[in-house]
């Protein structure tokens, strides 16, 4: 039931947004409060997540290996999967966050009669993945137009290429159907891949829901629900937010405080959350850290030099007479010992 | 334990009814509880071992009792709670991995059937993801602002003594072979999780023998054989013997020897049982062929470290045996044998835990002038490496159709494979010593490997069923080639695989053997002076 918390939780807050929001006065709340805190939720939460993560230190060099080393001149490494410099393991992030570069390598295995096990190309979830994560990027940042001005050329242009196939008026986003088809999936797989399903928590379900539940307010604003959605105001309050200077200007209608409220909880939740794998992707020491533990020593600032190996000393104390009798050369002969003892 | 017949297993994995073969189980993971029962569980460790080592200095292991996993009361201290919640607190503060990879999975499940337990149990908690979430849950109960708050509704639960249960059960079901690590987006690492859960179960007394006693031996007498120092010397020069009259090559090695050029560590097993036997007459042989000035010590006489499934002081404990024996010797470098999880830590952990080496030189080999810059901090190289830049200066004399008897293929061991990138070196060897050697199937080999399903230590006989089922994808890649290409040799450069993958072909695959590398070129190598018997299988030739 925990795919269902999820809505019920969501048309909670969709319901707090819509009536709050009617009610004379709340607009500045809705409008303008709850936006610069979860701003500053947002922002303060982003920080100390990643201070705190960057407190602890990293004891070990600890990359994940999946290519061969640098080694023999005769042996060719492999760069990207094992990357023995900066250099490298940089190109190695950038494929892998911008990319997706180990989600690519993605198999799915079967067990068959025999027993025989198949692993299949599996490149699903890599694909709607992408997709996700490229719309919800293009989509934030065509939104940034609300809070410059003058508009920059780039954002034009990217809007332009976004909305190319002329489709409607105004001109359908590609981003505004792709996000949505790229979170259909994710959730969708949730549901029906049985492995996912057991694993899956409130905790997955409910950011879904939550974005989703964003971009369908966004999508009815700008093609159907637009009464009351008069996009100078809209612009005039963000503009305002971003300038210090927040005014609310004529009655904008509830959807468009729906979908600013649904924004400021996404916000507001996003450190607290997995949804920091975001800052974390750059952080893992499995994939930022060069393969060169033995060319070039890592240092542990926790390291106890007092943690000392069982002595040579001990050891031949315990074994001198035998290592003698085998003719193994010891430091001490056994009349030596013998005698300090 | 009595394992079941190889029929009834090879139906159980994929008639059974398990998450791997399509059933969901119907109650949520949480509510489910671990049970022990004979044969699905590794014996606690001794009490004698545990005091022992908690009698070292430098190390910690309390609470050395009897008890047994069966038993409900496991006679845990009774602040048991306070100290693993302190001991989480203190590795997340120590661990930047444990921290981020508790709080970045998203449970997108791309690792869950990455996992040979997983693939050869069913049992949903082997999915890598639900093995972090074991310790994920008690994190978020008690680290985090959303678990506080919202408790089960956000994944979160008390630490109890059923979850301890679970952890000992299943941070022994997982060879911390970071298969998953490799597939996962943002490269969390279960080797991690499960390093972590074994550290905090040491802090309460819960241990498993099979571990712990070949630690301590390691501590006492220098290798988990427990092998006095003559013990070891004989045991060598029992091989060297067993060279002498197969092929009349008289071989000089020597123990403690200072003075001498190189020091040459390896698993102990290597001189202790079979098939590890022949790859150590491998070594024997190749230094001998080229006149290598080196040393073997008793003092030092283990390669792997049992330590890394332990904790991160007993690691270092052990492998600082290394350096310290060098610096004594007063060698220029070190050569370390064929050994996986042996070079996880000689490659990752021991410059940071023991270095700097600065007493020794960057390893240069003598006989090639080659200088092996990639060990030139840790100055100590592997024997693949060695080996393999000896062929390429053509300084082996080798002869093929001495392996006409092998048809081979290639084991990566998990950690030479995605903790260090040793992946080609012993390809050139074989590609030189072994005709038409055959790769097994692509997603089973080089950084896909598949463990041998007993690494980290699970390599006893009690959980003899386990460990066919985790073996199993391993197994079934290796009888793909078999069925292919009549391949009737597996070969390997691990010690723990040689005695793991013994047990595991017999089982799955009879009829294919197991070998390390070395022990192939030590069966090409052409000896000056030689007056070799006919060897129809090489160094196992029965004369």
């Amino acid at each position: 039931m925990k795919y269902a918390f999820s809505f019920l939780a969501v048309i909670a807050l969709i319901l707090i947004a819509g009536l709050g929001s009617q009610i004379p006065g709340m607009q500045y709340l809705f409008g303008v409060v709850l936006p610069y805190l979860a701003i500053m939720l947002f922002v303060g939460g982003f920080v100390y997540r990643i201070m705190d993560w960057a407190k602890s230190p990293v004891p070990f060099s600890i990359p994940t290996t999946c290519g061969q080393g640098a080694s023999l001149d005769f042996i060719k490494q492999d760069k990207l999967e094992s990357p023995a410099n900066t250099t490298e393991v940089a190109a190695r992030m950038f494929l892998e966050i911008f990319f997706f570069r180990s989600l690519f390598r993605n198999t799915k295995s079967e067990i068959h009669d025999g027993p025989k096990i198949t692993y299949e190309s599996s490149k699903w979830l890599w694909l709607f993945a992408l997709i996700f994560h490229y719309s919800f990027l293009v989509v934030v940042l065509r939104h940034m137009r609300f809070f410059l001005e003058p508009v920059p050329f780039v954002l034009s242009a990217l809007e332009g290429v976004d909305s190319m196939l002329q489709i409607g008026q105004p001109a359908m986003y590609l981003t505004d159907a792709f996000l949505l088809l790229g979170l259909l999936f994710l959730y969708g797989r949730r549901l029906i891949t049985r492995h996912v399903k057991y694993i899956s928590l409130n905790n997955d379900y409910f950011p879904l829901v939550l974005i989703f539940s964003i971009a369908v307010t966004g999508i009815l604003m700008r093609y159907l629900l637009r009464t009351d959605i008069d996009i100078i105001t809209i612009k005039n309050l963000a503009y305002g937010l971003v300038t210090f200077s927040p005014v609310i200007g004529a009655k904008i209608g509830a959807i468009f405080y729906i979908h600013l409220f649904l924004v400021c909880v996404l916000l507001a939740y996003f450190p607290f959350s997995k949804l920091m794998h975001m800052g974390g992707v750059f952080m893992s020491p499995t994939r930022n850290m060069a393969n060169n533990s033995r060319s070039k020593r890592h240092i542990n600032p926790w390291n106890d030099p007092e943690i000392k190996p069982h002595s040579y000393a001990g050891y031949e104390d315990e074994f001198r007479e035998f290592m003698v009798d085998a003719g193994i050369p010891v430091e001490k002969e056994l009349a030596a010992a013998e005698d300090k003892a | 334990m009595a394992v079941a017949k190889l029929e009834q297993l090879a139906k159980s994995v994929v008639q059974g009814p398990t998450m791997a073969t399509g059933a969901v189980p119907n109650k949520d993971w949480m509510d489910v509880s671990a049970i022990f029962k004979p044969g699905n569980y590794a014996y606690q460790a001794k009490q004698e071992k545990v005091e022992y080592l908690n009698s070292q200095k430098g190390l910690h292991f309390p609470n050395a009792r009897e008890w047994s996993p069966e038993d409900d009361d496991w006679k845990l201290p009774e602040n048991w709670k306070e100290i693993i919640l302190k001991g989480l607190k203190e590795r997340l503060e120590k661990f930047r991995s444990l921290k981020i990879f508790m709080d970045c999975c998203v449970r997108c499940g791309a690792c869950a059937d990455k996992c040979h337990f997983f693939l050869g149990t069913g049992d949903p908690k082997n999915m890598p993801v639900l093995r972090a979430e074991l310790l994920r849950s008690v994190y978020r109960n008690d680290f985090t602002l959303g678990g506080k708050l919202l408790g089960k509704m956000a994944g979160a639960r008390e630490m109890t003594v059923g979850v301890l249960k679970e952890w000992f059960m299943y941070s022994y079901q997982c060879t911390e072979c970071r298969r998953c690590s490799v597939f996962c987006p943002y490269g969390i690492d279960t080797a991690e999780v499960t390093m972590m859960l074994r550290e905090l179960l040491h802090l309460v007394g819960v241990g498993i023998n099979w571990i712990l006693e070949p630690a301590s031996n390691s501590n006492r007498t220098g290798n988990h054989m427990g092998l006095q120092p003559h013990t070891f010397k004989d045991n060598v020069d029992f091989l060297a013997d067993d060279i002498e009259n197969l092929t009349g090559i008289k071989i000089n090695h020597s123990f403690n020897r200072k003075g001498a050029e190189v020091l040459f560590i390896t698993p102990s097993a290597d001189v202790f049982a079979e098939p590890g036997l022949y790859t150590a007459m491998g070594y024997l042989l190749l230094f001998e062929h080229i006149g290598l000035d080196y040393t073997w010590s008793t003092y030092a006489s283990e390669g792997g470290n049992f330590g890394l499934f332990t904790n991160n002081e007993l690691m270092k404990k052990l492998n600082g045996k290394m350096y310290a024996e060098a610096k004594r010797l007063g060698v220029k470098h070190i050569i370390g044998g064929e050994c996986g999880h042996m070079w996880r830590v000689i490659h990752q952990f021991m410059d940071t835990m023991n270095g700097p080496a600065d007493f020794m030189e960057v390893p240069k080999s003598p006989i090639t002038g080659t200088t092996f810059h990639n060990a030139a901090s840790t100055k100590m190289i592997h024997i693949s490496e060695f080996t393999a830049d000896l062929i390429r200066h053509g300084k082996l004399n080798l002869d093929k159709s001495r392996n006409a008897h092998v048809k081979a293929t290639f084991h990566d061991s998990c950690n030479t494979a995605r903790a260090m990138g040793l992946l080609d070196e012993p390809r050139y060897i074989l590609d030189h010593v072994a005709d038409g050697w055959v790769e097994m199937p692509e997603n089973t080999i080089r950084e896909q490997t598949f463990c041998c399903g007993s690494g980290t230590g699970l390599n006893t006989d009690e959980i003899m069923e386990l460990r066919m089922r985790s073996g199993l994808p391993r197994a079934n890649a290796v009888k793909h080639v078999i069925d292919k290409h009549a391949v009737n040799m597996l070969s390997c450069v691990c010690a723990i695989d040689r005695a793991t993958l013994t047990s595991l072909m017999n089982y799955w695959n009879p009829g294919c053997n197991v070998c390390g590398v070395s022990e192939l070129v030590g069966n090409a190598l052409v000896m000056e002076g030689e007056n070799r018997q006919e060897l129809t299988e090489g160094l196992r030739t029965l004369v």
